[in-house]
């Protein structure tokens, strides 16, 4: 008993001393990202069954325009290389560095996110909303989740940044920032799916 | 700041190296996907499909390898076996629905 206690204070005061411990959150983080993964697939499966299904309504043909799309992918494959340079300034513990390459991140999340909406806004206002077909009922779901985990990795990413900005790059705050890269790089894993199978296969 | 967990494993072990040769070649197989379907003028579409799918897979494993420094050092290995079995359960989850909802499809004609 007096064993048990002592083991737990040790745990909840000295939490980053342990040299495990950033290492231990990262891997269950990626428990989290696997189980995410679980619900892309569902989400794919789904779209597999029902992307042909028009009802008399457009196809990819007549939606997708692919430069745009090539255009959005740049921007997510951009973000992805400032996140990493983020990391690499962190690693040489430059705090000024890791915010810019942050703030570079955000922004070119947030314009893949303005995209995103403005597509939907205008097949939207068109009348090929989700309610059209099945094909769009799918489409939204699939390409609205990506965007909708883009939209939260967005605000976690401006909260890191005034953490960055008030507490310094702090054995906390490193691993957080550890863990928002494994969430953005995964995001951008997605979207290599989302571009290939709804957009290059829905023009084919 | 000498302790330094961080490098021993997982997304915050990369060097510039890595990542910029994880950029390049991501652009590039974006690039070929996008041009293979934009230009595809004498292709056959199963020469298609099998050039997009394949970039994807193949940028999928750049992302994995460059971004997220997976590779068969012992310090990746439980995240490469939680990832396989994650694999597992996705090829599952499509292959199967497909498989049950084309058969339905065909039943009901």
């Amino acid at each position: 008993m007096i064993t048990d206690t002592s083991t737990f204070n040790a745990v909840s005061s000295g939490e980053f001393e342990h040299p495990d411990t950033i290492e231990n959150q990262a891997f269950g983080f990626w428990i989290y990202i696997m189980s995410d993964l679980v619900l892309f697939a569902t989400i794919f499966a789904t779209y597999a069954v029902l992307g042909h299904n028009y009802a008399g309504g457009p196809t990819g043909k007549d939606l997708f325009h692919l430069p745009y799309t090539f255009g959005e992918t740049m921007l997510l494959l951009f973000s992805s290389a400032t996140y990493g340079l983020s990391m690499l300034a962190m690693n040489q513990n430059r705090k000024d560095l890791v915010l810019r390459w942050l703030f570079a991140t955000f922004l070119l999340g947030l314009g893949f996110l303005a995209m995103e909406i403005n597509e939907f806004h205008h097949m939207i206002l068109d009348g090929n909303g989700p309610e059209r077909s099945a094909f769009l009922s799918a489409f939204f779901t699939l390409v609205g989740t990506h965007g909708s985990h883009v939209a939260f990795g967005l605000i976690w990413m401006s909260v890191m940044m005034g953490q960055i900005i008030a507490k310094g790059l702090s054995a906390p705050v490193q691993s957080r920032l550890i863990r928002l890269s494994i969430f953005w790089h995964f995001l951008d894993v997605v979207w290599v799916g989302v571009f290939t199978i709804v957009y290059l296969m829905g023009v084919m | 700041m000498n302790r330094t967990p961080i490098d021993s494993a997982g997304a915050g072990r990369g060097s510039f190296k890595s990542y910029a040769i994880g950029f390049i070649l991501s652009i590039v197989l974006t690039a070929i996907a996008f041009a293979l379907v934009m230009q595809s003028g004498e292709l056959s579409r199963w020469a298609v499909s099998f050039g997009i799918f394949g970039a994807a897979i193949l940028q999928i494993l750049v992302h994995l390898h460059y971004f997220l420094h997976l590779d068969t050092t012992s310090a990746a290995r439980w995240n490469v076996l939680a990832l396989i079995v994650t694999l597992l359960i996705m090829i599952l989850f499509v292959g199967l629905t497909l498989w049950i909802m084309a058969d339905l499809n065909y039943r009901m004609m």
